[in-house]
């Protein structure tokens, strides 16, 4: 016997070419695949003319494309030229020659640099359009609520109640124990810092300012976004999924006035309602800190604070909780009506949700700084 | 050999809370065959299933496939037995986040070590086998359509060869023309790959297209298992109105030999 052997063991396959017949025995399944030499059986069956598979024990879906892969390699491939399969093998293996992919040669490799391009101009093209639909989509719910306040029959006031509840009254024991461990945490770096110059009761005026024009309002803003913003994205993308929206459109009432409005106008006249807890609740860690650690009486911190600090921080901050609210508000619904089909693109616009907001609301806040500014307040 | 059965269920016990869905069932799977499972809704057919793949424990009964329980298995085991049998269940269940492709090349990644190419290249055959034109391989679950999605759900089943594939409801909610594209897929594959197909069903369309046997799922137990001609000599209320109601007759085959002229 002119026998090449190439690989046996019990659950292996084996290639063993007897002149112009090649030999297959074993187990020629997926699992023998990891330790199958197939270079070497190509080569072989590129010296036969037929393949003899009686010898094969078992032979699965990818056994039988090996088989039909090999004849491809023998030099004249004839129609019989498989010999010695059952009819269940024969069956298998015309199943699999029926439905062999398309020759790797038709696939078209395209280029690295050309592909970053493509995509970089996709994305760009995305990104532009979708700043324009979210521009547009602020429009309608800014219509839409104009709208309802002229005619505040059309108002939804239970919902406006029930979201006010959800994102206000309910994120009340987090804003304001944020803001007081950040009122704390001013104190006590601050005092450490003015001490050296012994400033400290100028500590007082560090905190309020930076609290009420700022960090108040600023980090209320984040928690919101993130607690509320977050849910108006998933709870909105969930009836989109089930298509909620749709039947809501048919049924001729407007997802805008109903889901929508509601949510953004509770935001709107909750985040001030927060971030006046948040202001209040930051100064009394502050007033607290201070009076541990530089013995700055909560008297002394209350007249101090009343006489130096002028009224402006606390409208400044307070001016922009509106259009927190509203970017919070705009952002979480439209990445909502955004969610597609699948689960997927509902946990990650919610994400994006949470993240755009956070981001336009700091881009906003550094825009009023510079507003301010200018106008001198 | 051909006679012990692939699939043994013997005094199965389930229940949610106080509802009691299975009490005492009894089910044999022969190698080989399509065996359709048919029941009124709420009669338990896909939790039979789930508590045959082991997705949900029974509170009491032997369930045995291949001749090893599937209850009382080391993790191991479970696992080179989970590897011989496939589940598609109602809507594919496909994972949203990887393309048709790449679902099915999900258990093979899984369970074997195979070079990518040759991994892409069977499962480009699988996802052929089951009549996805080659583009649908790229496409994500949300852009294909439900019988495409079964379909694909089926490739992936299908993925690593197994002895016995669970289909739950495979016809469910396509139209006439791909369910019946999909029974004879089904009795095609089961043919070429020697399967042993365990069939959850409403459609009688395909009990009699390609159903072996059929096991009737009434009063908590399996009431009858036979071919479709002994269920219509069954002497049960559930079981005559359902296998002689007007949509029966009109999937009878040679009910009604006028209409087929």
């Amino acid at each position: 016997m002119s026998a090449t052997k190439i690989a046996t063991a019990e659950n292996k396959a084996g290639f063993e070419r007897d002149g112009a017949r090649l030999l297959v025995q074993g187990r020629l399944t997926i699992d023998s695949f990891e330790h199958l030499d197939r270079q070497a059986a190509q080569e072989q069956a590129a010296q036969a003319e037929v393949i003899d598979i009686a010898g094969l024990t078992q032979m699965d879906t990818a056994g039988a494309w090996f088989i039909v892969h090999l004849q491809s390699f023998m030099a004249q491939s004839s129609g019989d030229s498989i010999t010695g399969a059952s009819d269940a093998q024969a069956q298998l293996i015309d199943t699999i020659r029926h439905n062999m992919p398309p020759d790797e040669t038709d696939v078209v490799r395209p280029n690295p640099v050309g592909a970053f391009l493509e995509n970089l101009g996709r994305r760009v093209l995305l990104g532009g359009r979708n700043a324009l639909e979210l521009i547009s989509f602020l429009g309608q719910v800014m219509a839409t609520m104009v709208r309802v306040i002229w005619r505040p029959r059309e108002l939804r006031l239970t919902s406006v109640v029930h979201h006010c509840q959800q994102v206000g009254v309910q994120a009340v024991p987090i804003v304001a124990l944020m803001a007081f461990l950040i009122g704390v945490v001013l104190a006590f770096q601050g005092s450490a810092q003015l001490r050296q110059f012994g400033a400290e009761v100028f500590v007082v005026d560090l905190i309020a300012i930076s609290i009420l024009r700022e960090l108040g309002i600023l980090l209320t803003a984040i928690i919101v976004a993130g607690r509320s913003g977050s849910a108006f994205t998933a709870a909105i993308g969930s009836m989109k999924m089930r298509e909620e929206i749709d039947a809501m459109r048919t049924l001729g009432l407007d997802p805008i006035a109903i889901l929508i409005v509601p949510r953004v106008l509770a935001l709107i006249i909750m985040l001030p309602a927060l971030g006046l807890i948040a202001n209040v609740s930051g100064l009394i860690g502050g007033a607290m800190m201070s009076w541990i650690e530089l013995g700055v009486s909560p008297a002394v911190f209350q007249s101090r604070l009343v006489s130096n600090t002028d009224v402006w921080h606390f409208n400044v901050g307070m001016i922009k909780a509106p259009f927190f609210a509203l970017i919070i508000g705009i952002i979480g619904c439209y990445q909502g009506m955004k969610v597609g089909g699948d689960a997927e693109s509902l946990g990650r616009l919610t994400s994006t949700s949470v993240v755009m907001a956070i981001f336009m609301v700091i881009v906003v806040d550094a825009m009023f700084s510079i507003f301010f500014a200018v106008v001198g307040v | 050999m051909t006679d012990e059965p692939i699939i043994r269920v013997r005094g199965l016990v389930t229940s949610f809370g106080r509802n009691v869905v299975h009490d005492g069932l009894d089910l044999d799977v022969k190698r080989g065959e399509i065996i359709g499972v048919v029941g009124g809704s709420g009669t338990g057919k896909s939790v039979l299933l789930r508590a045959i793949v082991g997705l949900l424990k029974p509170d009491a009964g032997q369930i045995e496939v291949f001749g090893e329980s599937v209850r009382d298995t080391s993790a191991d085991d479970y696992r080179a037995l989970r590897r011989r049998w496939g589940v598609m269940f109602q809507d594919g269940a496909l994972f949203s986040s990887l393309n048709v492709r790449q679902n099915v090349e999900a258990p093979m990644r899984e369970q074997l070590k195979l070079d990518d190419d040759l991994r892409a290249l069977l499962a480009g055959i699988k996802v052929r086998m089951v009549g996805l034109p080659d583009k649908a391989q790229d496409n994500y679950p949300s852009e294909l359509s439900g019988g495409m999605r079964k379909r694909a759900g089926f490739a992936r089943a299908i993925a690593l060869d197994p002895e016995i594939v669970f289909l739950d409801e495979p016809t469910a909610g396509l139209d006439p023309i791909g369910a019946a594209a999909f029974d004879t897929l089904i009795k095609q594959l089961q043919r070429s790959l020697g399967l042993t197909v365990f069939l959850v069903t409403h459609d009688l369309d395909s009990l009699h297209a390609i159903c072996d046997r059929v096991a009737v799922l009434a009063d908590k137990k399996v009431l009858s298992v036979g071919t479709m001609q002994d269920m219509l000599d069954v002497d049960h209320p559930w079981v005559q109105e359902y296998f002689h109601g007007p949509r029966a007759r009109a999937a009878t085959p040679d009910a009604n030999p006028k209409e087929k002229i």
